[in-house]
């Protein structure tokens, strides 16, 4: 809506076309640096999903029996053992002494930290040396050709 | 007079009809209303583990527990009285050395105590005739006897370093056997006393180190494989090392060389090296090999310990400005896990073992450091993005009130 | 410029009158006086909504409603999504500035008395997107699954647990079941991110249009006055004027936005446990706090009922009134029972800022 300009033109007009260039390149610059962002952000990134709370641990055969794997749980190490009988147990493999990693130990039959020589039974129950709790249990379950590994939520 | 007469009372009111049964336990009932000492025992006895189990005075004393005359005290009735200090460990051993008769009330409890008391330096010195030492109940009570697993009692893990300091702690006491009173004291001071008070039971006490009933002090030779029980790699590693050898020709008393028998406090990494702090210098001088090992040792520990402080640094400072650096933290884990088996490895006393540990840990705390500095660096972009974000709103906001003014200033 | 913008308003207009619209528009004015800053803010809060909406939408392409992956999810955003951050972090700020000038909105067209007829419709229908508004807050809160979004959502069901009669079945509609479980956050992101926007953009459609249809309200005492012939009307066209105005406002909110997103980016905290004890100090997000706070400080018994049950009673009694208010102040403008409401308002704010204040202590 324009309106009548009764200043005269020579000098409003370069006033005024000041003002339209910066309130333009106010109002463009401004915009990019939104759209900029926002743009980048529907682009996927390289690692394209979430670590989520179950993962696949070994698959079915990997393990054989009364041997122990270490694998990744979200950002912590854990730790997937295969018992005599063919059955899976997993747990936590942070110590809960001074938070080392744990290990299965075949010819103990049960789990060791290398530290302190801290032992679990395979109940996750603390039985020896200095690690005060039990460790964490998680939920084993065998999809297809999968072992997945669960934290009951 | 007195005791007289109050025994004649009962025995009047004992004619009552009311009282045609006879009472279950006469030692009892006369002696609770006695004064002083004698009163002492028949009250106390409610708690006591013994009465628990359903015995009663004459069970030990012998004697007629129905007999309400005071005939029930008299040898006839088999009565043996109170034992003298030095009859005590016979007194007691006449049930809790009979294996049969211990298992109607505890199969699991053991008979063997009356055999170990006698090979200690209580049970031989009273053999000799010395009545100042520990007997049964000098460390049980007696008459209010618990069991050890009572929280109460005496001889409960947390109650037994002041059982033992009652005696061993009072310099006049012990004055003539010519050893330190202040080893209780010394505890306290310990990370085991602590750890104790802190309701882990599986920390030692006294007994633990010393036994209980077959006390003896572990011997220069032997303290080590005391520690051992429980610090096994510790223990393996030091047998393996070059001290095991040295410490054994110079009869030094293996780990309470540098940690102390009773005042076992937590160590430091301050405690290697060549500083004024470090125990390695009590024997070691500039020079010989083992000053240069605890030099190198003291660096590597250092270097690891310092390469994890560097990164915890950085990851506050991004965590605190807002950065997600959960997961280099997690990083941490496993060079602190380097750290810790280090320490351990120290006890071979060489380096080069140390050194594999300590390097992989300073790789480790490296990559979270560096993780902690692209934070920042992404931090600091997020901050530029923003100044030009917020120039362009600037410069924007500026252009619309301009043009306000300037359509304004027309109408009007 | 000008004659691209006639080329496609005559396009639209032959297809369905679009000419009479614009018309409407461009005669849209509003009343300046002294108390011309209070206009700013319904627009203000529409465009917070947008910004909602748009940050929501991209948050949806990367979060997933599950116990298992939600707070997973955020953290990847966060983390690794190019500028997730700024986006979670503008759609969790924005939020609560919304909610701000949401409640300032309300208390100024309270205290304008703009709910006067013929604008009741506008009042009720302005209230209902409040509560809307809320609702979004409590159900969005509880989306990252962490430990402060969890026991705040378990301490607010339970408390709509305690309303007599409906109580029970509302606790159970709300949380999916009887605790707070998974189920809970499925709910929630359904209400959060369906059901909230649907109701929303109803009523967003109404109250727009009954504000262009009734144009906007003048105050009481600038009605006076110049009914009184003390000052003449004064106004300013919608279009530009105004507009640009708002837009000085709304490119502000956006550098406050950006600058709260890149200064102090919302917390992400830990994952939610469901068998820890609830961390002490547990509260809700600000705007429920004067209801928290109130609720504290009531005895366990009043009379014969229950101190928390009378306690929502009586807020539920406020509600109502204040949704009414149109309906209970009719002689709005003047008179004694005007300020009687206005009264009433000024106590209303009061308290919520006093016992706010008392809560974050």
């Amino acid at each position: 809506m324009e309106t009548a300009d009764p200043t005269p033109r020579g000098t409003v007009q370069p006033g005024r076309r000041w003002v339209n260039l910066l309130l333009g390149s106010g109002v463009v610059a401004s915009i990019i640096s939104f759209i900029y962002p926002a743009l980048r952000y529907i682009i996927p990134p390289p690692v394209a999903e979430s670590p989520s709370r179950f993962v696949v641990a070994a698959k079915v055969g990997e393990l054989k029996n009364n041997s122990g794997k270490i694998f990744k749980f979200g950002s912590r190490p854990a730790l997937l053992v295969r018992l005599v009988d063919g059955s899976y147990r997993a747990f936590s493999a942070v110590c809960t002494h001074l938070n080392c990693t744990v290990q299965y130990r075949s010819d103990l039959r049960e789990i060791w930290c290398a530290c302190h020589n801290g032992l679990y039974d395979l109940g996750g129950r603390n039985v020896s040396g200095p690690p005060p709790r039990p460790l964490e249990i998680f939920e084993v379950h065998i999809q297809g050709e999968d072992v997945v590994v669960t934290r009951t939520a | 007079m007195k005791n007289f007469m109050t025994f004649i009372a009962l025995m009047l009111f004992s004619l009552h009809p009311g009282f045609a049964a006879p009472p279950k336990d006469t030692c009892v009932t006369c002696h609770s209303v006695l004064e002083g000492d004698l009163a002492k025992p028949a009250k106390q006895f409610e708690g006591d583990v013994h009465h628990q189990a359903g015995l009663s005075c004459a069970d030990c004393h012998g004697g007629d527990p129905n007999d309400e005359s005071l005939n029930a005290m008299s040898r006839a009735k088999g009565f043996r009285g109170a034992p003298k200090k030095n009859q005590t460990p016979d007194f007691c051993a006449r049930c809790h050395s009979d294996a049969a008769y211990m298992h109607r009330f505890n199969p699991k409890m053991r008979v063997d105590q009356l055999t170990q008391y006698l090979t200690s330096v209580h049970g031989k010195r009273l053999k000799q005739g010395d009545s100042k030492v520990a007997a049964c109940v000098d460390c049980h009570g007696v008459h209010n006897t618990l069991p050890a697993s009572d929280t109460r009692s005496t001889v409960h893990p947390a109650k037994v370093a002041a059982t033992c300091a009652h005696c061993h702690s009072d310099p006049v006491y012990m004055k003539a056997y010519g050893i330190p009173t202040d080893q209780a004291a010394r505890y306290q001071r310990s990370v085991h006393a602590e750890m104790l008070e802190q309701g882990d039971t599986s920390s030692p006490t006294c007994s633990t180190c010393h036994g209980n009933h077959g006390a003896t002090p572990p011997g220069v030779t032997s303290v080590a494989s005391v520690c051992g029980t429980c610090h096994v790699f510790f223990a393996q590693l030091f047998e393996k090392s070059p001290h095991q050898v040295a410490f054994a020709k110079l009869g030094l008393p293996g780990c309470v060389q540098c940690h102390s028998n009773h005042e076992i406090i937590r160590p430091t990494d301050a405690w290697v090296g060549s500083a004024p702090q470090s125990v390695c210098i009590t024997c070691h001088a500039a020079g010989d090999k083992g000053y240069t090992a605890a030099q190198a040792m003291s660096a590597d520990l250092a270097k690891l310990d310092a390469s994890i402080g560097r990164a915890e640094k950085v990851l506050d400072v991004a965590e605190r400005a807002g950065m997600e650096v959960s997961g280099a933290k997690m990083g941490l884990v496993d060079a602190n896990e380097a750290l810790v088996k280090a320490r351990v490895n120290l006890h071979t006393f060489d380096d080069s073992a140390l050194q594999k540990l300590t390097d992989s840990g300073v790789e480790i705390a490296g990559k979270s450091y560096q993780a902690g500095v692209a934070a920042l660096r992404e931090r600091d972009f997020r901050r530029k993005g923003l100044g030009i974000a917020l120039i362009a709103i600037v410069l924007a906001i500026t252009g619309l009130y301009l043009k306000i003014r300037q359509m304004e200033s027309t109408n009007s | 410029m000008a004659t691209l913008y006639r080329k496609t308003l005559n396009w639209l207009d032959e297809r369905f009158g679009a000419g009479s619209v614009e018309e409407f528009l461009r005669h849209k004015t509003v009343p300046v006086s002294r108390h011309i800053i209070w206009y700013y803010l319904g627009g203000m809060t529409l465009f917070l909504f947008i910004i909602q909406v748009l940050t929501g939408i991209l948050l949806l392409l990367y979060y997933r409603p599950t116990p298992n992956d939600a707070f997973e999810s955020v953290q990847y955003i966060m983390t690794q999504v190019r500028f997730g951050w700024l986006i979670r972090s503008v759609h969790s700020w924005s939020a609560n500035l919304m909610i701000f000038t949401a409640f300032v909105h309300m208390f100024s067209v309270y205290f304008l008395k703009a709910y006067r007829k013929p604008r009741e419709l506008t009042w009720i229908s302005g209230m209902l997107l409040f509560f809307i508004l809320l609702g979004f807050g409590f159900s969005g809160y509880l989306l990252p699954w962490n430990t402060l979004a969890f026991f705040a959502t378990k301490v607010g069901t339970e408390m709509a647990g305690s309303i007599p009669g409906i109580g029970k079945w509302l606790l159970v509609f709300l949380r999916g079941g009887e605790e707070v479980t998974g189920a809970t956050l499925t709910r929630f992101f359904g209400f959060h991110v369906a059901v909230l926007p649907g109701l929303a953009t109803l009523l967003l459609a109404i109250h727009l249009f009954l504000v262009q249809r009734l144009g906007m309200s003048v105050p009481p005492s600038v009605e006076r006055a110049i009914a009184e012939g003390r000052t003449a009307q004064r106004s300013m066209p919608f279009f530009p004027s105004f507009l640009l105005r708002d837009m000085i406002g709304w490119y502000a909110a956006l550098g406050v936005l950006g600058g709260l997103a890149a200064i102090f980016p919302w917390e992400l905290g830990a994952k939610a446990d469901a068998f820890a004890a609830a961390p002490a100090g547990i509260r809700p997000e600000w705007y429920f706090l004067f209801m928290f706070q109130t609720l504290k400080y009531l005895p366990a018994k009043i009379l014969f009922l229950e101190g928390e049950l009378a306690g929502l009673l009586g807020f539920g009694a406020v509600a109502a009134v204040w949704v009414l208010v149109p309906f209970l102040d009719r002689r709005a403008g003047f008179g004694r029972l005007t300020r009687f409401f206005t009264g009433l308002g000024i106590f209303a704010l009061g308290y919520i800022v006093v016992v706010s204040a008392l809560a974050l202590r």
